[in-house]
């Protein structure tokens, strides 16, 4: 319990003291918060490893008169990553965001900005009550659209209103639902709720929470506003923006459609999910292939790479939960949260290092960039490879247990959707790969500090290592997983 | 009787919400929905939840309002304040009927009221509105993250400031001419707004009130003490400012902690300590709401008057 | 009774905010129809609260937390707006600014 409560109060503090502290003592307070929250969240893991989900009811009141918190297997594996994420998002603004580089203003805002994210996504991933699902998700709304702004511009700044509309357009419809759910049932603990009687109006309050968490997650239609916000931001808010925000409404898809409410999955709805998402993964992939500037391709390929994770739906949901094949499903959609994650993050910080050599992203001006940054081009290069899902990575693993999982099932339709997606990957990924490690060049960058050049290439080995390191996780994975789908092991 | 008085009200919430959304002019819609917010209150009111009423009074009619009215001016200036006129639209207008059936449909859907029973956890609350109970104890965690985005909003909004401009005093400059209406009323009104919002919250513990509600007026009280120049425009490189910015929830999070440490466990009270720790909690928290709702209301730094 | 009127002057206010939301294309208009449409579905929760015996205190301190979240962003929002006014002139978005 002592780890899951550090995890969830150090950034918080740390935040506080970013904003409360003198201008030289804030990054160092920072960077305290930001190991000390990783260490936490290690701790967390090991705890959670060692004696199953850590269950904490809020001031000792038990729901439904308070609020209950668990971590799970599945939270403390998004905590992790988040943690990984947030150490290379931190190393990196230090050279791109501090302020004698970037002004005072992004070197006061930046990090209680990406503290407060942080804090509110580590209480969105244990968090078991609907309503303060939605102040966690209000939070990282609010910290996210400032982390679009924060440049400046002004594209960002339109960027982040058009953000801000869509995603408080998704918090109302998430609201409806959860008012509806409460008026009916009296509470709103998800663990409760998942022993309630169904009432008329559940599928109603199903159906706006799920379509306000679509809204937030981006998911084909409801993409617009990603590209341009994610490629608005400087590159390490690009990075928790595009690998991290995304999560937190997809995690919380996940709770009320296989935790609170199982029962009220259709084949039909199910479906629906899963078609939106292949679209998203075709639709993302077509226009990140018609873009010409890196940012964008990177910002495009988060839609479609969140699509893949709504296989899930057909392929661990409703009457198929209790089927053998739905842990491997199960366990591949989060197999691909987490490798998208720590590869997306990666290529950004990539992409960062770019601009801050070239103060460009244009693929044109990037040709043979590897000749002169080779780190930075081989990270690029190995995020691509878990984004593609080629062996070994994480992201192989991801798209392997779920064509495993469709075959199984007797739903083969699915697995083309990561078969096809990854051939899109791999045509749009080209395109940049080409350009940079072409041979033609007269490049004179500015040169990066090792330390920075480093950072991308961590978190991007990571992705290809969770996937030769698999077995771990997949058992971890597995630790509070939803009941009736664990019968099927 | 009363049935026709609800339903007048409702009828009138409904119009000028209808004139929100379609009036002529956005100055006037600012002014109707300041309007409608009262109305709601007065609606919160009639359905016994006093505690809501104060806030919608407060904080939705008031502060938003107030929000809206401060852009509406910068956007005069700017000369965005002129909107496109409404022309009808039937998409739009089959969303809207949808939603707003759905909704009506699911009322009467709803299966009989349950509600979780309060009577044995209230006298363990340390407080005896139950609604304070609700906020500051059982489910103190919502309210504390709530505490959080209010700041969170504040520090992006200051994001919005150009860089040039970092160091400056917060908010256009208002120049309060001496001896005139709005210099004595900053004279005047302070001590009583100051009185009459430690009352709110210290009233909260038991009766209608609370540190959302109390906070409201002390930044009226202070909005007000800035604008007739009796109080400096605050900058954000005063640390003064800041830690007042962070010291509710910071003791907030403290207690809660201290919980862990000493209690049942994080944010737990024990019972016989939790009234003088709420109240010390309201405390701080509404000093940190005061001054953070002053904040977002002066807006970022600006450029000594000048918007464009 | 009395419940079912003020329950459905929510639902009819959030459909009005829907509406406003996206028929109306300046952005002060779209902050106020988001209160909208957040106010309406807190009278239709405060309703449903009232229908036991007594008031429920937690749809209230929802409610009250939710007016809060409403009030940040509505902050953040406006701000944004002012900031895109004085950025590019107008406080539409830019592919809905044309007929301003």
């Amino acid at each position: 319990m002592t780890a899951l409560i550090s995890w969830l109060v150090l950034p918080l503090f740390a935040a506080l003291a970013a904003i409360a502290l003198p201008s030289r003592a804030r990054l160092p307070a920072a960077l305290l918060g930001v190991g000390l929250t990783v260490v936490a969240s290690i701790w967390l893991t090991i705890e959670v490893w060692n004696t199953g989900a850590v269950t904490v009811s809020l001031g000792g009141w038990r729901p439904p008169i308070g609020i209950a918190l668990r971590a799970d297997g599945l939270g403390a594996a998004l905590g992790v990553m988040t943690a990984l994420v947030m150490v290379a998002v931190a190393l990196a603004a230090r050279h791109e965001l501090a302020a004698k580089v970037a002004g005072p203003r992004i070197g006061f805002g930046f990090w209680p900005l990406m503290l407060l994210l942080w804090a509110a996504l580590n209480a969105v991933y244990v968090a078991r009550d609907l309503f303060n699902l939605y102040v966690g998700l209000e939070l990282i709304t609010l910290t996210a659209v400032a982390l679009v702004a924060i440049s400046g511009k002004a594209a960002a700044i339109a960027a982040a209103l058009r953000y801000l509309l869509f995603a408080l357009a998704g918090s109302l419809l998430y609201l409806a639902g959860v008012v509806l759910t409460y008026a009916a049932h009296g509470t709103l603990d998800i663990s409760l709720l998942a022993a309630r009687t169904v009432a008329p109006g559940d599928a109603l309050a199903l159906g706006l929470m799920t379509a306000g968490l679509l809204v937030k997650t981006a998911l084909f239609p409801f993409h617009v506003w990603l590209p341009p916000a994610h490629s608005a931001a400087p590159a390490p808010a690009s990075a928790l923006l595009s690998a991290l925000v995304p999560k937190a409404s997809l995690l919380i898809l996940l709770r009320i459609w296989f935790e609170a409410m199982p029962e009220l999955a259709t084949p039909m709805t199910q479906s629906a999910l899963a078609s939106l998402g292949a679209l998203a993964v075709i639709w993302g992939g077509v226009l990140a292939l018609l873009q010409s500037r890196l940012k964008l391709i990177v910002a495009y390929s988060t839609v479609a790479q969140l699509g893949y994770i709504f296989l899930v739906f057909p392929l661990a949901g409703g009457d198929g939960a209790a089927q053998p094949w739905a842990a491997g499903a199960w366990t591949g959609a989060i197999f691909q949260m987490l490798a998208h994650g720590l590869a997306k993050a990666a290529m950004f910080l990539a992409a960062g290092i770019y601009i801050a050599a070239i103060g460009s992203d244009r693929l044109g001006d990037m040709r043979g960039l590897a000749r002169a940054l080779p780190m930075t081009g081989f990270a690029f290069a190995l995020a691509s490879i878990t984004l593609l899902g080629l062996p070994p990575s994480a992201g192989f693993t991801a798209k392997y247990l779920m064509m495993t999982a469709a075959f199984a099932s007797g739903q083969w339709a699915w697995a083309l959707v990561p078969a096809g997606g990854g051939l899109l990957a791999a045509a749009y990924l080209y395109r940049p790969l080409s350009a940079i490690f072409a041979r033609d060049t007269a490049l004179t960058p500015r040169p990066i500090p090792w330390a920075w050049q480093t950072v991308p290439l961590v978190l991007a080995a990571l992705s290809v290592a969770l996937g030769l390191l698999s077995s771990i996780p997949f058992e971890f994975l597995q630790i509070g997983r939803p009941e009736q789908a664990a019968e099927g092991l | 009787m009363s049935l026709v008085l609800d339903m007048a009200l409702c009828a009138l919430i409904l119009g000028v919400g209808l004139a929100t959304v379609a009036g002529h002019g956005v100055f006037r819609a600012v002014i109707f929905f300041i309007t409608y917010g009262l109305l709601l209150a007065i609606g919160w009111a009639r359905l016994g939840a006093y505690d809501v009423a104060l806030a919608e009074a407060a904080i939705s009619a008031g502060l938003t309002g107030v929000l809206l009215l401060a852009a509406h001016g910068r956007l005069r200036r700017l000369r965005a304040a002129e909107e496109a006129p409404l022309r009808p639209n039937l998409p739009a207008a089959l969303v809207a009927t949808g939603i707003a059936l759905a909704l009506g449909w699911a009322w009467f859907a709803l299966p009989d009221p349950t509600a979780p029973d309060l009577t044995a956890a209230l006298p363990q609350s340390g407080v005896g509105n139950p609604v304070t109970a609700v906020l500051l104890n059982f489910r103190a965690w919502d309210t504390l993250l709530e505490a959080i985005i209010l700041l969170a909003a504040l520090i992006g909004l200051w994001m919005l400031a150009r860089d040039r401009a970092w160091d400056n005093p917060l908010g256009l400059r208002y120049h309060a001419r001496a001896g005139g209406v709005m210099a004595s009323f900053g004279r005047v009104l302070p001590p009583i707004g100051l009185i009459f919002g430690i009352y709110l919250v210290w009233a909260g513990a038991e009766m209608t009130g609370g540190a959302f509600q109390g906070g409201t007026v002390l930044a009226a009280v202070c909005l007000v003490s800035i604008m007739a120049d009796v109080l400096p425009a605050p900058r954000i490189a005063q640390p003064a400012w800041r830690l007042a910015l962070v010291f509710g929830p910071g003791v907030f999070l403290l207690s809660g902690v201290a919980g862990a440490v000493f209690a049942q466990g994080f944010l737990a009270l024990p019972p016989e300590l939790a009234k003088p720790a709420i109240v010390t909690i309201e405390a701080a928290l509404t000093l940190s709401i005061a001054v953070t709702l002053v904040l977002l209301v002066i807006g970022p730094p600006d450029e000594g008057g000048q918007d464009a | 009774m009395n419940l079912t009127v003020f329950a459905l002057t929510g639902a009819a206010l959030v459909g009005l905010g829907v509406y406003g939301l996206i028929a109306r294309v300046h952005m002060l208009r779209r902050i106020m129809a988001f209160n909208l449409i957040g106010s309406g579905l807190f009278l239709f929760f405060g309703a449903a609260g009232a229908r036991g015996v007594g008031l429920d205190p937690i749809p209230q301190a929802l409610i009250i937390t939710g007016i809060v979240v409403a009030l940040s962003a509505s902050a953040l929002a406006v701000g944004l707006v002012v900031a895109l006014a004085r950025s590019s002139g107008t406080a539409c978005l830019p592919d809905e600014a044309g007929d301003t």
